[in-house]
């Protein structure tokens, strides 16, 4: 792990993360960019479970539904991950000392892992199901569970403000 | 314009109640309530966004406005009374972090903006083609598209930086 440690000392020394800690508006505006992106990504996923789940939107067949969402919730995520990282590299000892920081990206792998197994294992006969308004088990375990995870990476996300700074 | 020592003196009368009290002690209410009214913005500007991008014919252009506004415009209405209750729970457990905030206000005109916006491209969905009717209906529903996204990233960002311009 000592290299990994040597890149984070690295980027929490260096002349951006210092500008992120000194400036007074830098913080607050990456972090609204941040809360953006999140509510995007949180948002257009919702989409996608609630129709996976067979709630919402059973008049689209469920890939048109992924091809018209995931793009953006894509788009979003990538924001999401460089605001994210910029607040990382500025306080990196800080913020991997937290428990629900450590616990938010966790849940990042968690629900990665959840969408690939759903698209490689659960989604390979999508065809034959994706215009029923009510999917099989495995694709309704997989949106609720997308849920659950997405809800739980918001709470870590606010109680690391928490924990971290005051605000 | 209220006067500021009205505002002052119903934050402190607001701070004293014994439901400010609550929310303030128990350290967990606050946040617990941020991240709920975080979730129910993050519904509400995922789907403005979608009809949004859906007038500026960027996403789903061969589905009807009809069925995208159908689908994402009437969940607002709810969603937002859910905002409105948490929020002014949090007003209640810190009264002066808001009432004595001028980014608060920005954040409620905001709101009425988008919020009137929403409505009208509700109430225009009632007439198919509203928006494609000739060249100056298009134009003006791409801005009225556009103004809708401004107005909730101005929100976003209004809700943010009320953590950062609080009264002391």
């Amino acid at each position: 792990m000592q290299p990994l440690a040597d890149v984070i000392s690295y980027l929490e020394n260096s002349g951006i993360a210092d500008n992120i800690r000194e400036n007074d508006l830098l913080f607050p505006v990456i972090e609204s960019v941040h809360v953006l992106a999140i509510c995007l990504v949180v948002g257009s996923i919702l989409v996608v479970d609630l129709r996976l789940l067979g709630l919402a939107s059973t008049k689209w067949a469920v890939g048109r539904v992924t091809r018209a969402i995931l793009p953006l919730t894509w788009g979003a995520f990538v924001v999401a991950v460089f605001s994210g990282g910029l607040m990382f590299i500025s306080n990196a000892t800080k913020y991997l000392g937290n428990g629900f920081f450590i616990a938010k990206m966790v849940l990042i792998g968690v629900a990665g892992l959840n969408m690939v197994v759903f698209h490689f294992v659960g989604a390979r006969d999508l065809p034959k199901w994706e215009n029923q308004s009510r999917p099989p088990l495995r694709a309704r375990l997989a949106g609720g569970l997308s849920i659950l995870l997405w809800v739980a990476l918001v709470v870590c996300g606010r109680w690391i403000g928490f924990t971290m700074r005051p605000g | 314009m209220v006067d500021a020592a009205i505002l002052n003196d119903f934050s402190e009368w607001l701070a004293a109640t014994s439901l400010s009290h609550t929310v303030q002690t128990a350290g967990w209410i606050i946040p617990a309530l941020q991240t709920i009214h975080i979730l129910c913005v993050a519904v509400l500007f995922s789907s403005a966004v979608l009809v949004d991008l859906r007038i500026w014919r960027l996403l789903q252009p061969d589905v009807p406005l009809l069925d995208v506004g159908r689908r994402f415009l009437p969940l607002i209405w709810p969603v937002v009374l859910i905002l409105l209750v948490t929020g002014s729970l949090l007003i209640v457990g810190e009264p002066r972090r808001s009432l004595l905030n001028s980014t608060f206000y920005a954040k409620m005109a905001l709101l009425a903006v988008a919020l009137v916006l929403t409505g009208l491209l509700q109430w225009s969905l009632s007439s198919p083609g509203f928006w494609d009717r000739d060249m100056g209906r298009r134009v003006a529903g791409r801005l009225a598209a556009t103004a809708s996204l401004l107005a909730w990233c101005g929100i976003i960002f209004a809700g943010r930086f009320i953590a950062y311009t609080q009264a002391g």
